[in-house]
């Protein structure tokens, strides 16, 4: 069973699914795809259950694959990766289910693809995501990472209201350009790795590597442009609420809750772990970069009108407290980010769907145009403010410990930044409350009649999401059993120890304290 | 005066004889068969021909004797004008395989119900009554010229003096020209094609010539060699020498259809016969990157200091051009043009990035090897695509507007699929060959120092990104306006699928495990000098 190469099972699975799949039709597919979605969540916790908590790379599997340029297949688990790892695996059998209708309708009377295709971009979507928070050979990496893009394009592109194509062109662009730009680095570490003596793309030879300052810093600004874009940062996020906007609520969170997160993740396992001078000569930037895309993104989020839009905007302002707590190189912060990760990934996508219910129902994102369904439809809204709730992060529900944890670290930081960061909590009840009422209270329209509220299956596609916001929400301990060994790693390696508390007393009278204990 | 023999070495150059033979053997055909019979015997004359020499090449390659401590393999034959080394061979490989996908693409007669693609008689004037009388005929002259081709674009690669380069050159190119004058329909737009290419390569192979002269003059000889030694003893003149080379880059970056010398590409590849076009557009390019490496790094490396600058600028010029104008683009057919374009420019990134192998470390990519991938890669993508070009057909033939296309996803979706991957390795997106190629050749230029290059590189791929991507767009999301005429697929012969499908296998296994074709291209070693 050691040399079982489960991994690349798990990687696999969800592949041979998306070749399969186009061949059945109708119902068949779906269910099919809820089929191998399920199996690889749980092939997920198999590999969960197996996962050491002490930290490092655990259940690697490495083969040679292009030798002429040090490429490995090379796959591996840390406390990272297998966080997203299963957030990645609950999240697609969730849309899918979620998304059971969403392609038999047609919305703004503009013609869907076929549902077979949804399910089979969903299924080819998770493999090379699955593959991306795995892989440990920075040429996989890049290549699974590239690959992303093109199920993800024609997810948005085939499915959706009307002026997706465009969306998507744009979404595209600003990925590819982004991941055009992190190839120079990928190019740049194998000169440099060719350099030191032989060429090698694995992550532990990379890591090793004494990279001179000046290169290490070139190839940072790559990774981290790149990452940016991806995340997203401001100013390179305008791709994020038009895409979010035209696309499925199912397609939005898998990709802001799942492609997203390779943002941050690559910013922890490739800038912080390959490049660790550069990432601390780079932070005072980035936590600039990273306030601002908090503030700025509460600030557009509220000044939506479009649903679609609102939710995916707030994404940008929660991905600035991710990035902020990765930078501000601390263990609370470090822990934060990545609990954040997995929450964000949650409470989102509970957001989105319960808000595609919504739009769906009415045909229309636009909040002027909604209101008044808290009468008619309790249910939906409901699990709309609970997810909200998680959203502008209540204590309680999950959201809340991460986020406390990035401030806290931001306050030890500098007191000024985590002052900033602080008013977006304060946004985020404004932008999620406003829309709530405006949504949901109020005179209701004609049109809504009390049949319309939310199905067994929509409830229960929903329902894990809820159910682990309000799990974490009380225990969060089993996220950061698995995140606090690889920070731990992580700070290590960078070479950075927590501060110790500071004591503010004069050294005599701490002296003379200390001798009465 | 004494005349000594020259010999030959029948054993490694037999190859270039069997295409050269077999393209006689299809002149006294042409001359003797009656009409009806020839078209099968052209096409098996030439398809076994083709296989037979492909075999032959890989013989040789196998057998080729080490030189030089292992850096290279093979021999100077042909009393000096053959070389027969391992990059020849890898190049030699390329352009037969690229030529049998021609040939099938050529022999294609189900598109044009019953007929070739080729012009009946090529001479009638276009609307005249002669025309309308040739219009059942089948033209069979395309399979000598098509082998003559091969057998310049053969030799172009392998030449060790600068006259056989000339002659492979005139050799490789005028049967081009002619066949890019052959098309059935369009005929004033082939004609007009035909009469550029022929023009303006004329203008070209003047330049060269007058290089060779230059150059002859500078180190007293044709020699490669002998010009290699000349430089490093760094003989008196050098200006002579910088001019020559000059004018012999001209000759060539013309043939690789690089900026500023790319103006006869979007005609050439708009009016030629699509399956002239996909021909042509892998072989001319893989034979003259061949002879322009071998011409840099064997007769000029020692002075690459004087050409690498050069090479920078037209590199960048090459991908600007290529690029931005691929954008404005509403024409498949010149799109794919100037995407050629854009590859010359990658290709010659690869190129301008040679480094001594002494400043490699062990198994790192070498310029060589990297070009030569690329070039693999990039065939069996161009090929492909014209080949599906050459299917999506309107009511007056080929339907290469763009508005034609549009929404051909959900009439045709395999093909539209095929082609969507085509044009995604072309643009280098990750899982297939061209990202491999891409990779391979902004390495070697990294490496070699010349990170602008590369950086304009990325920027240009942006943009190439766009283009190709829009016509994704085009072709799967974008429905066709209610009243507008638009293209479906006709089903093609087993010839044209299987090219196709040769091509899509051929990015798909490239892209996934490029490793065996990347070491063959290791393997094959350096130039012999």
């Amino acid at each position: 069973m050691d040399d079982f190469p489960i991994l690349s099972v798990l990687v696999a699975l969800p592949l041979v699914g998306a070749l399969v799949v186009p061949f059945l039709k109708g119902a068949l597919a779906k269910q099919a795809g809820i089929g191998v979605s399920v199996a690889t969540l749980a092939l997920a916790v198999v590999v969960a259950a197996q996962y050491e908590l002490d930290g490092g790379m655990q259940l690697t599997e490495t083969y040679d694959w292009i030798p002429a340029f040090g490429v490995h297949f090379a796959l591996g688990v840390d406390g990272l990766g297998l966080l997203m790892v299963l957030l990645t695996a609950l999240l697609v059998p969730v849309v899918l289910l979620a998304s059971w209708r969403e392609t038999e309708t047609a919305v703004d009377g503009n013609e869907q693809g076929s549902p077979t295709a949804f399910v089979a971009w969903t299924l080819a979507l998770e493999s090379l995501s699955l593959a991306v928070f795995l892989a440990t050979d920075v040429f996989l990496f890049y290549l699974v990472f590239e690959a992303t893009l093109i199920p993800a394009y024609f997810l948005i592109g085939g499915f959706g209201r009307v002026g997706r194509s465009a969306a998507a062109l744009k979404f595209l662009m600003f990925q590819l350009a982004g991941g055009l730009i992190l190839l120079i680095g990928v190019i740049g570490l194998y000169v440099v790795s060719a350099q030191a003596g032989s060429p090698s793309y694995l992550l532990s030879d990379l890591m090793a590597l004494d990279i001179e300052t000046e290169a290490g810093r070139w190839l940072f600004v790559t990774f981290f442009i790149a990452f940016a874009i991806k995340a997203p940062l401001f100013p390179v996020h305008t791709w994020l609420a038009d895409t979010t906007g035209k696309a499925t609520p199912g397609t939005s969170v898998l990709l802001v809750c799942v492609l997203d997160k390779i943002g941050t993740f690559g910013m922890l396992r490739f800038c912080l772990g390959i490049f660790p001078e550069a990432s601390q000569w780079a932070t005072p930037l980035v936590i600039v970069l990273a306030l601002v895309s908090i503030v700025y993104g509460a600030f557009v989020a509220i000044g939506q009108d479009d649903v679609m839009r609102l939710i995916g905007l707030t994404s940008l302002s929660h991905f600035g407290f991710i990035v902020l707590g990765i930078f501000v190189f601390s263990t609370q912060g470090g822990t934060g980010s990545i609990l954040y990760m997995v929450n964000h990934g949650l409470g989102t996508a509970a957001l989105f769907l319960v808000a595609g219910y919504l739009v769906s129902r009415r045909g229309t994102a636009s909040i002027r145009e909604l209101g008044g369904q808290e009468k008619v439809t309790p249910v939906l809204a409901g699990l709309l403010l609970v997810a909200g709730l998680a959203t502008l992060g209540l204590p309680g529900l999950s959201p809340f410990i991460s986020e406390f944890l990035v401030i806290i670290a931001a306050f030890q930081y500098a007191w000024y930044v985590g002052a900033v960061a602080v008013t977006g909590i304060v946004l985020a009840a404004i932008y999620v409350l406003w829309m709530y009422q405006r949504t949901m209270t109020g005179p209701t329209a004609d049109v809504v009649t009390r049949d319309q509220d939310l199905g067994v299956r929509e409830i229960a596609a929903v329902a894990p999401l809820v159910a682990a916001l309000v799990f974490f929400g009380f225990y969060p301990i089993p996220l950061m059993d698995a995140a606090d060994p690889y920070v731990g790693d992580l700070l290590s390696h960078v070479g950075i120890t927590d501060d110790p508390p500071e004591v503010t007393a004069p050294a005599a009278a701490e002296t003379a304290e200390e001798g009465e204990y | 005066m004494e005349f000594t023999e020259p010999a030959l070495e029948y054993a490694e150059i037999w190859p270039l004889i069997v295409v050269f033979g077999v393209a006689c053997l299809g002149i006294l055909a042409e001359a003797f068969l009656p009409r009806g019979r020839r078209h099968v015997v052209q096409v098996a004359l030439a398809a076994v021909g083709l296989l037979v020499a492909l075999v032959g090449t890989v013989l040789v390659g196998t057998n080729l004797d080490e030189v030089a401590d292992g850096e290279a393999r093979g021999l100077i034959g042909g009393a000096g004008s053959v070389v027969v080394d391992g990059p020849t061979v890898f190049i030699w490989a390329l352009v037969l395989v690229a030529s049998l996908m021609g040939v099938a693409l050529f022999a294609e007669r189900r598109l044009e119900a019953g007929v070739s693609a080729f012009s009946g008689q090529a001479a009638a004037l276009p609307g005249s009554d002669a025309e309308r009388k040739a219009q059942g005929l089948d033209h069979t002259e395309v399979y000598p010229l098509l082998m003559f081709a091969v057998g310049g674009m053969l030799l172009f690669p392998a030449s060790g003096d600068l006259l056989t380069m000339f002659v492979a050159l005139e050799v490789l190119s005028l049967p081009l020209y002619l066949l890019t004058g052959l098309a059935r329909r369009r005929r004033l737009l082939s004609q007009e094609a035909a009469l550029k290419y022929f023009l303006l390569g004329a203008f070209s192979s003047g330049f060269f010539l007058y290089g060779m002269a230059l150059v002859y003059g500078y180190a007293g000889s044709m020699d490669l060699g002998a010009i290699d030694a000349a430089v490093r003893n760094d003989a008196a003149n050098s200006v002579m020498l910088q001019i020559g080379l000059g004018l012999l880059l001209v000759g060539l970056l013309f043939k690789v259809g690089a900026v500023p010398f790319q103006a006869w590409t979007p005609d050439v590849y708009q009016g030629a016969p699509t399956a002239v076009t996909a021909f042509m557009s892998a072989g001319t390019k893989i034979a003259a990157f061949g002879a322009l490496l071998r011409l840099l790094y064997v007769g000029f490396g020692a002075d690459r200091w004087t050409w690498q600058p050069v090479m920078w600028v037209v590199a960048i010029l090459t991908m600007l051009v290529g690029v931005v104008l691929a954008v404005v683009q509403t024409d498949v057919k010149r799109m794919l043009a100037y995407s050629a374009v854009a590859h010359t420019g990658f290709l010659l990134t690869g190129v301008l990035g040679v480094q001594a192998s002494g400043e490699l470390a062990e198994g790192q990519v070498t310029s060589l090897q990297a070009v030569m991938f690329y070039l693999a890669t990039y065939s069996f993508a161009t090929i492909g695509a014209f080949a599906i070009v050459s299917l999506v057909r309107d009511s007056s033939g080929e339907a290469t507007a763009f508005d034609r296309w549009a929404g051909l996803g959900k009439r045709s979706p395999l093909v539209a699929a095929a082609f969507a991957f085509f044009l995604l390795s072309m643009a280098g997106i990750p899982l297939t060959a061209g990202f491999v190629g891409k990779w391979a050749v902004f390495t070697v230029a990294m490496s070699a120092g010349a990170w602008p290059v590369v950086v304009v590189a990325i920027a240009s791929s942006i943009f190439a990104v766009y283009f190709y991507v829009r016509h994704i767009r085009l072709m799967f999301f974008d429905v066709p306006e209610a009243d507008a005429e638009v293209a479906s697929v006709t089903a093609p012969s087993l010839l044209t699928s299987g090219t196709i499908a040769v091509g899509v296998l051929g990015t798909l296994v490239l892209g996934l495990v490029p490793g065996p074709l990347l070491q063959l291209a290791a393997d094959a070693g350096q130039f012999i000098r």
